[in-house]
């Protein structure tokens, strides 16, 4: 059982990573003039949401198995996605605004939030990773 | 801008086969090349002298205008006099003989688009009548006497700092009163005999008579005035640019003597100079006559042949002639013998008097004169090493002076140049003293100057700063720029900048070549601050990267020669437009295309809109831009959307009606936007009855989205413009919109809601139109809340424009129907851009930050901009990411690519040098506080949105509070109670109290929500000059409007009254106060206000009965009422829309909103001026 939630959330973490460093090549494809602020922000409005079930799926399914460290360490990131997703402004297009995303260096905010998001998801994998195997020899 | 996008579309234009026509008009601008050095000369010192002088608004640009006409009076006293009225007469017959008409005609026909293009476009400037069209020099006689008015003020400048030429100097102070009637009459003396079709034609050929075939027909440059199509509203700058002309034709005699003279010298060694020797356009200049200057300079330091340049512009404009002015200079001076061969020839018996008495004395005078004080060694640093050996062969510049001044400047070159060094040094160390003067704010009162406020000057050598951008069009908010971002930190001042790009233009140089020089790695555009290693490389000023010049740069049109690539004209002018090539083209260009959708709901019925805009597009019709492929479209709607079928050969126009606005399709895609002209009995036929078809409707919805999609598909395979008429809040369909406003709301203190958008459907909308290259016009006439916030949304992205009519109604309120049918015509007959982008550059270690205005941010620098029109400006955030320790300049570059409505594919570049400083004080000294406040006012538009108002009042505040505390810290021995202000910035808190007394952002005064998004969405896109009046409006007495100082436009005289503070102290009940508040004019009429003024300018016996709701000055037949109506309509003509102007006794309905203008006193819900310099010395010495 410990093993399956490991194994579950280790699937959801890798999604997330990759999630992650798609939102990082789309971003610096942008810096970078590749693509235009439209395509890039309507790219990645797409995959809000579904990264946004993937972290609080990971985070309850922390929270059902009962492990309070892991479940406490991906609280915060948890709610500052939903905070984000809640926060946009109903007359903005999303999360990403193509209209704003060049404005006050908000493109270099979110490159930042898309990298730390990554550092934490790889954290996370090697957390999962470890304690996958810790069950699976429990077992 | 962008680089090539794709190719292959469209036929490129060819140069080469025009060069040779170019060549032709050479002669013309010969004439008038000393001239142009005049004017620069005069103009640059009387800038930098009396700074106090100079004009932000156009009616000041005359001074400059002015200046010139100081030489030109002087030489009648001047021994040379007599040549010079000799050589006119003789000229004339050389010209209207000269054959060369033929050749000239050609030449037109070898650029079809383009001479069309120039033709309509300054008729319709200029006013002229169709002269204007044939040669534009000559028909400004009626502008002529323009140039009295304006004199006056450079006339007092001069007095005051004696022109560094010592003949100037002398001259001037005796003539100073007489000019005004003198200059006149020798002006035109000298116009009147051409006839204005012999002169054209006369000019251009004479030139191609003498010329050989023109060896390097490649690059063609062309001054065209077609950019300034504005429409009437602007006719006050053209008048100015107008009377302008008439000078230097009138000069034009002399430079005939110039030229030959500048024959003898070595043609060749004074390339470098050119760039110090050109007389300073200074910057201050309206563009008109800035450019005028450039070329002029670049005629000067092309010995003769150049000064064909000058005229380029005049005349090529006009004339819508491509006229290379680079190519006709070139057969001049490279064939020496064929330029005699020319004289001899086409000049004949102007000739001989030119270079007999003249000659011999002139060439030195040129030399010498040429640096005219700021000329010195100074140079640009690429041209420096030319310029050594250059200067010492002598300034070839220098003979575009006029001779007069030059008799005598000669045996004191070296000394003249000496002091006017001199003189250069201590003026730049006044001047920074003087802005750095530390003002007492809370002691000195009086702190508003009488006349309007110039930007400042910036450390820049004359050189630079003469070559630099006007003001008008490129400003920046500190003209120093800090070296490091911790010294921008530590001087709390917003650095950024300010652009009005596709503003009307009197002088453009346009060039057509078949290579535009660009730098290979970040693709700027060549420009005047380039560097030029040697003759085949330059380095480009933005990223340093050394370029190769390409062969067909090297040959300069101008000399005729080779190897003098810093002599053409981009890099002699900081604002040129090129003629861009197929690889400039996504597609090829398309037609200009005009969609209107009418709202035409019971309420908009109701409003009698309709009527009006059906006749103002009847009056208009012939006159919207666009080329023979122009097409027309209509859409109205309530509850359903209606299409009209105007295909060619119907008897009658169809209505069709979609009901289904869930999923509104097109009924008939091919014959709804057709043919302006083939269809155009139908249209007519349209616009005829399509006020009276909805009168009886009984629809109360509006369908606003769906007709809006149905728009967009209309219009997506082409792009071009939509225009929006909508008088309600839409209520059915996407995008429908919900009451957002409480109206017990709009007086409160507390936070206002609702600035932003309830819907993304109208940002979608627009991002969609952007990408097709469709821009959306919104024009909301309602009464009701009609939710500005998101409707403008529709505009916002898409690039256009949002126009605000509240309480419309066509006979309740004919003040708003007579500015909305004014404002109507403008919009229609202004000139338009297609297609544009507009990217920013700017030199490493700089980099944009946060762009305000309506567009889309494509990427980091770069604008997308579906239409440009000439009344939009943008506002630009800058930070400094990387010191610039090891520059002393920084440039930016702002290139607009954009497709005409003649279907031409063109990029207007505009380049700003500023110098880099690395001292507080130097901040300080060249901070712009008129460039300053409207930054802030944008960032506090995105603050109130995105935050709140009151943080964005509060910013405001900080803004003041931090940098008057940055500076107090950096100045020492201070008392504490002391608060200080550098000069520079001793009007920041007065501005600023203003903004946070400005309809967007006050609190507890009642405002209307959409009212007060609509003067956030003005302070976004307006131009700083106009933005400047709706934050701080300028307040004037004019029951006895004084005669000294009044400036001459036209035929008339304006009188200047000085600029009173905002303050009812400076009322009184005797008088009558003009308040202009840009969009909003009110004329307060004082209770025991002299009956004379008021029978007189109002027509009515007393003050009682004056009616209450009095919009217009009669026009009366007492001196009084046309002198105060020649200042209220010469206010108005300065701005492109319609100021309505109120007639405000104490009882009347708009006196609430006049006094609340008076920003410096106390109203209940806000601090007056004194209360809030307490505030601030508060806070400072928290």
């Amino acid at each position: 059982m410990e093993a399956l939630v490991f194994i579950l959330s280790l699937v959801d973490c890798c999604t997330l990573i990759f999630m992650a460093v798609y939102f990082i090549i789309t971003l610096s494809d942008l810096e970078c003039d590749y693509i235009n602020a439209r395509a890039c922000c309507s790219k990645l409005n797409k995959w809000i949401v579904p990264e946004l079930v993937a972290l609080g799926f990971v985070t309850l399914l922390m929270l059902v198995s009962m492990h309070w460290f892991i479940f406490l360490l991906n609280l915060p990131i948890t709610a500052w996605n939903i905070y984000r997703y809640l926060a946009v402004p109903c007359g903005n297009v999303g999360v990403f605004d193509p209209t704003e995303i060049h404005n006050r260096g908000q493109l270099k905010t979110h490159m930042k939030e898309a990298m730390i998001k990554l550092g934490f998801h790889l954290l996370c994998f090697f957390i999962y990773l470890y304690s996958m195997i810790l069950a699976l020899i429990n077992d | 801008m962008q680089q090539p996008l794709s190719t292959g579309h469209g036929a490129p234009l060819q140069n080469s086969s025009t060069a040779p026509e170019h060549h032709q008009q050479m002669p013309n601008k010969a004439p008038l090349v000393p001239m142009a050095g005049q004017y620069d000369f005069n103009y640059y010192q009387n800038n930098y002298q009396a700074p106090v002088h100079n004009i932000i608004r156009p009616p000041l640009c005359p001074t400059s205008l002015g200046a010139p006409q100081g030489p030109g009076q002087m030489y009648t006293a001047l021994p040379l006099n007599p040549n010079l009225t000799s050589a006119r007469p003789q000229l004339d017959p050389t010209f209207v003989s000269a054959p060369p008409q033929g050749g000239y005609v050609p030449s037109g026909g070898h650029y079809p688009g383009q001479v069309p293009y120039n033709v309509p476009s300054q008729s319709t400037t200029q006013g002229i009548p169709p002269h204007s069209s044939s040669y534009p020099g000559f028909s400004y006689h009626p502008a002529m006497p323009a140039f009295n008015t304006h004199y006056n003020a450079p006339l007092t400048s001069q007095t005051f700092h004696p022109p560094t030429s010592q003949p100037l100097v002398g001259v001037l102070p005796s003539h100073v009163k007489p000019l005004p009637e003198t200059v006149q009459r020798p002006a035109q003396g000298s116009f009147q005999p051409y006839p204005a079709g012999n002169t054209t034609a006369s000019w251009h050929p004479s030139p191609g008579a003498s010329m050989p075939a023109p060896t390097n027909p490649t690059a063609a440059v062309s001054s065209t005035n077609s950019q300034t199509s504005a429409g009437p509203p602007l006719s006050m700058p053209h008048n100015i640019n107008q009377s302008y002309l008439p000078d230097r034709a009138k000069v034009a005699t002399l430079p005939v003597v110039g030229a030959p003279l500048a024959r003898q010298q070595p043609p060749l060694a004074d390339p470098p100079v050119s760039t110090s020797a050109s007389p300073a356009s200074a910057s201050r200049a309206q563009e008109g006559m800035h450019y005028g200057y450039v070329a002029n300079n670049q005629v000067n330091s092309a010995p003769s042949p150049l000064s064909s340049t000058s005229d380029d512009e005049d005349d090529d404009d006009e004339a819508g002639v491509d006229s290379s002015s680079s190519s006709s200079s070139s057969t001049n001076t490279s064939l020496p013998n064929n330029y005699d061969a020319l004289e001899g020839g086409s000049y004949q018996d102007s000739a001989p008097s030119a270079t007999t008495a003249p000659a011999p004395s002139d060439p030195h005078p040129l030399k010498s004169t040429k640096p005219f004080g700021y000329a010195y060694p100074t140079l640009q640093p690429a041209y420096q090493n030319v310029a050594a050996s250059s200067q010492s062969v002598g300034p070839p510049t220098g003979q575009g002076y006029s001779p007069g001044p030059q008799h005598f400047a000669q045996p004191f070159s070296s000394v003249n140049q000496l002091s006017s060094t001199m003189e250069g040094l201590t003026f730049r160390n006044n001047r920074k003293a003087e802005a750095l003067r530390q003002v007492s704010l809370l002691q000195e009162r009086n702190i508003l100057p009488p006349v309007p406020i110039l930007s400042p000057q910036s450390n820049l050598s004359p050189e630079l700063k003469k070559l630099n951008c006007s003001p008008d069009l490129f400003r920046c908010t500190l003209m120093n720029i800090p070296q490091t971002q911790t010294l921008l930190n530590k001087a709390k001042l917003p650095l950024g900048l300010l652009l009005h790009p596709f503003r009307d233009l009197t002088h453009l140089p346009v060039i057509t070549s078949s290579t535009i020089v660009r730098c290979r790695t970040c693709r700027t555009y060549i420009n005047p601050f380039v560097s030029f290693l040697d003759q085949r490389r330059w380095k480009c000023n933005l990223c340093y990267r050394v370029n190769d010049v390409p062969e067909e740069f090297m040959y300069n049109p101008l000399t005729r020669s080779y190897g003098e690539p810093h002599k053409r004209p981009e890099v002699q002018t900081a604002t040129v437009e090129f003629i861009a090539s197929s690889d400039y083209m996504l597609r090829p260009p398309q037609p200009a295309v005009y969609l209107f959708v009418f709202d035409v709901s019971h309420n908009a019925v109701e409003s009698g809109y309709l009527n009006i805009c059906c006749q103002s597009l009847l009056e208009n019709f012939d006159k919207l831009p666009g080329d023979s492929r122009t097409r027309i479209g209509f859409i109205t709607f309530d509850s359903t959307v209606h299409f009209f079928n105007l295909q060619e050969g119907l008897s009658q126009p169809q209505m069709l009606i979609v009901s289904d606005i869930e999923d509104i399709f097109i009924p008939t895609p091919d014959s709804l936007m057709v043919n302006l002209h083939e269809s155009k009995e139908l249209i007519k036929d349209l616009l005829k009855v399509l006020p009276t078809m909805f009168t009886s409707t009984r629809e109360t919805h509006s369908a606003l989205g769906p007709a809006l999609q149905a728009a967009f598909k209309l219009m997506s395979a082409t792009g071009g413009r939509i225009s929006v008429f909508q008088t309600q809040l839409p209520s059915i369909g996407v995008g429908r919109l919900l009451s957002r406003e409480d109206p017990n709301q709009r007086s409160t203190t507390k936070g206002v809601q609702h600035l932003a958008p309830a819907t993304d459907f109208y940002k979608k909308f627009a991002l969609d139109c952007s990408g097709q290259q469709v821009a959306v016009d919104l024009f909301l006439l309602s009464g009701q809340y009609t939710d500005m916030a998101s409707l403008a949304c529709m505009s916002k992205y898409s690039a256009g424009s949002v126009f605000y009519y509240p309480s419309f109604h066509h006979i309740h309120n004919p003040a708003q129907v007579e500015k909305f049918q004014k404002d109507l015509k403008r919009y229609l007959i202004r000139k338009i851009g297609f297609e544009a982008v507009m990217r920013i550059r700017c030199t490493k270690g700089l980099s944009i930050h946060t762009f305000h205005g309506n567009f889309f941010v494509r990427s980091t620098d770069l604008l997308s901009l579906a239409n440009i029109n000439p009344d939009s400006g943008f506002t630009v955030q800058m930070s400094i990411e990387e010191s610039l320790v090891d520059t002393s300049i920084v440039c930016f570059q702002a290139a607009l690519l954009y497709t005409s409505s003649k279907g031409e594919r063109r990029i207007r570049v505009h380049t700003l040098c500023l110098p880099v400083v690395n001292s507080v004080a130097d901040v300080y000294a060249g901070a712009d506080v008129q460039a300053i406040t409207c930054l802030l006012a944008t960032m506090a538009v995105d603050r109130s949105v995105s935050s709140s108002l009151s943080d964005a009042r509060d910013a405001l505040v900080n803004a003041v509070v931090d940098s008057l505390s940055a500076y107090r810290s950096t100045v020492s021995n201070l008392q504490r109670s002391v608060l200080v202000a550098p000069n520079s910035l001793r009007l920041f808190p007065l501005y600023i109290l203003a903004l946070l007394k400005q309809q967007a952002f006050r609190t507890g005064t009642s405002t209307r929500l959409d009212e007060r998004v609509f003067a956030m969405c003005e302070m976004k896109t307006q131009p700083l000059i106009h933005l400047m009046l709706t934050i701080h409006p300028n307040l004037y007495r004019i029951d006895n409007l004084p005669d000294e100082g009044s400036i001459t436009v036209g035929d008339k005289a304006i009188p200047q009254p000085p600029v009173m503070q905002l303050s009812a102290e400076k009322l009184s009940k005797e008088g009558a106060f003009l308040m202009d508040c840009g969009s909003v004019m009110y004329l307060w009429i004082g209770k025991n206000c002299s009956s004379n003024f008021i029978s007189e300018v109002l027509g009515f016996p007393n003050h009682a009965s004056i009616p209450q709701n009095m919009t217009q000055l009669p026009e009366l037949n007492t001196v009084l009422s046309q002198r105060t109506s020649s200042f209220v309509s010469w206010l108005r003509d300065s701005r492109p829309f319609l100021s309505i102007l109120y007639i405000v006794k104490d009882d009347s309905p708009m006196r609430a909103n006049f006094f609340q203008r008076l920003v410096e006193d106390r109203s209940e819900s806000a601090l007056s001026y004194y209360e809030f310099l307490l505030h601030i010395q508060q806070q400072i010495s928290k």
